[in-house]
């Protein structure tokens, strides 16, 4: 969104290198979210609508707290809620806020094919570029959160964008700054694993949670959004947050070695017919009987 | 439809006596399909690869291609069925096809007088009418599947990567087939291309070619001017 500021490193669909990719580095922002101390107060999905200039639309009940069953095109951050069961007979209401992770290696841009549509900045935010959006949905298949939503009416793909823009003018996003309880907090990435280190060990030590732990999945080379969560063995539980996220193989192969495959081919296809051309020329037909003057 | 029944089997006309290979409807729906294919080759292409993405602003922008590639593709497919009501009894692979099909040397070598006479298609072009008919079917059922991907619940994931991996694969086929087709209807096989267009070839070119098909259409026609 704000591009003047932000050095990008990554860029979807571009063919050749990033233009000043490695001339500029950046501190790698991280939004941390601990799960244990979050309320469901929700203080965070109004700001969120709020900076982003959407309005409230009409909830979905869905038999929980939540406001509606996912995030949408204009609906960026929605807290999860699940009644989980415990071995013991007991209910924990666990709470966590869904959004774009911000992976560092995001499935969306890997699976983009259009120029510019989606970039990485250095400081490791993943922002949609609408103005370059085709709105195939390939970023859909790509991402393992279930994240990237299509707006029918611009065709276009819209998520969280970490608030790059308040963020690029030295704001903490609009999510955290609504938080009343403390649960969520900015930073650079390495304050941000010091202070869910701090938090789960005291978990672990002083409250009796001993799976209590981060969620910063290293198949998707870390994200810029990380939990702390009570049971760090069971991150399903908290509204479906997968345990070992990576971009699909399929997005892998189909962006990686199928595309060398597959120019290959073809290019072998039309150097092929080429070579026949060159070899044995085009088909005479053959005057076989007393007819005369028919050739093409 | 009965178009391909219906067939003239000699029109005369001011260039000498020509036989009528394809009706005007077989050449309207031939370029129906034709112009929706290539048109979902350059949009598919520009989404295939950044190196081809630049085709998309041949046909107006990555928006626009990406609003119009579904449905010119749903136009190709219509146009296929068609054909394949058109065509189907004569794209019938027979015992004549297989014997050429093993000869097939010869015709690739242009020593076209070594292969046994055939009908009115060569097992080549069956064999592309029926990659083009089998693939147009993945294709459509795959490209809903990217279409509407938002449809496909997030619990069955994976069709959204079949749906991907069935595309790409059948795309890549047809276009094999493509490149064959077109360099031999416009520079190997002489009078082809004019055919398609023009509807008719001369009475040698269709001896050469399709033999059994020409003693067909022209039985109780003797070859005369």
């Amino acid at each position: 969104m704000s591009q003047a500021i932000l050095q990008i490193s990554k860029i979807s669909g571009h063919p050749g290198p990033v233009p000043g990719a490695g001339v500029e580095r950046a501190e790698q922002v991280c939004k941390l979210v601990d799960t244990t101390t979050c309320i469901g107060c929700k203080a965070c999905e109004v700001a969120c609508l709020e900076w982003n200039g959407y309005s409230f639309t009409d909830t979905v009940f869905d038999n929980s707290y939540q406001t509606m069953p996912e995030t949408t095109w204009n609906y960026w951050n929605l807290i999860k809620f699940n009644e989980h069961e415990n071995g013991d007979g007991s209910v924990s209401l666990l709470m966590r806020k869904d959004q774009c992770m911000h992976c560092a290696e995001p499935g969306c841009l890997a699976a983009c094919p259009a120029d510019g549509a989606i970039v990485q900045y250095t400081n490791g935010i993943v922002d949609f570029q609408q103005e370059h959006c085709i709105g195939c949905g390939y970023c859909v298949s790509g991402c393992p959160f279930n994240i990237p939503k299509f707006n029918q009416e611009t065709k276009k793909m819209f998520k969280c964008t970490l608030c790059s823009d308040r963020v690029s003018q030295g704001l903490e996003p609009a999510c955290i700054k609504s938080c009343p309880t403390g649960c969520l907090h900015f930073g650079t990435k390495d304050d941000m694993r010091d202070l869910a280190e701090t938090r789960a060990h005291q978990l672990r030590e002083n409250y009796g949670f001993e799976k209590a732990g981060i969620y910063d999945p290293p198949g998707v080379g870390g994200t810029g959004v990380i939990y702390v969560l009570h049971d760090v063995t069971n991150p399903e539980a908290y509204g479906g947050l997968p345990k070992d996220p990576h971009i699909p193989w399929v997005v892998r192969f189909w962006k990686g070695p199928a595309k060398w495959i597959g120019n290959l081919a073809m290019l072998f296809g039309i150097a092929g017919v080429t070579l026949h051309y060159l070899k044995f020329g085009p088909k005479e037909v053959k005057n076989d009987d007393d007819r005369k003057g028919e050739q093409q | 439809m009965s178009a391909s029944r219906v067939i003239s089997p000699v029109a005369k006309t001011d260039s000498g006596d020509r036989i009528l290979r394809y009706t005007f409807v077989e050449r309207l729906n031939h370029w129906i399909g034709g112009f929706s294919y290539v048109y979902c080759l350059i949009t598919g292409l520009a989404f295939w690869s950044p190196y081809m993405f630049w085709l998309a602003t041949l046909v107006g922008g990555g928006p626009t291609a990406r609003f119009w590639h579904p449905w010119t593709g749903l136009v190709f497919a219509i146009s296929v069925g068609w054909m394949y009501d058109m065509w189907r009894r004569d794209m019938r692979i027979t015992d004549v096809d297989r014997r050429w099909s093993k000869a097939v040397k010869y015709y690739i070598e242009n020593e076209d007088e070594k292969l046994p006479p055939i009908g009115r298609f060569n097992y080549g072009q069956k064999l592309f009418f029926w990659l083009m008919f089998y693939g147009v079917i993945l294709l459509v059922i795959s490209g809903f599947g990217l279409w509407f991907v938002e449809s496909i619940p997030w619990s069955l994931r994976w069709l959204r990567y079949l749906a991907v991996t069935v595309h790409v694969a059948t795309a890549l086929a047809t276009i094999g087939g493509f490149i064959i087709h077109v360099y031999m209807g416009t520079a190997m096989v002489r009078g082809g291309f004019t055919s398609i267009i023009r509807g008719q070839v001369t009475r040698a070119w269709a001896r050469t070619h399709h033999r059994l098909w020409y003693e067909q259409v022209t039985k109780g026609t003797p070859p005369g001017k």
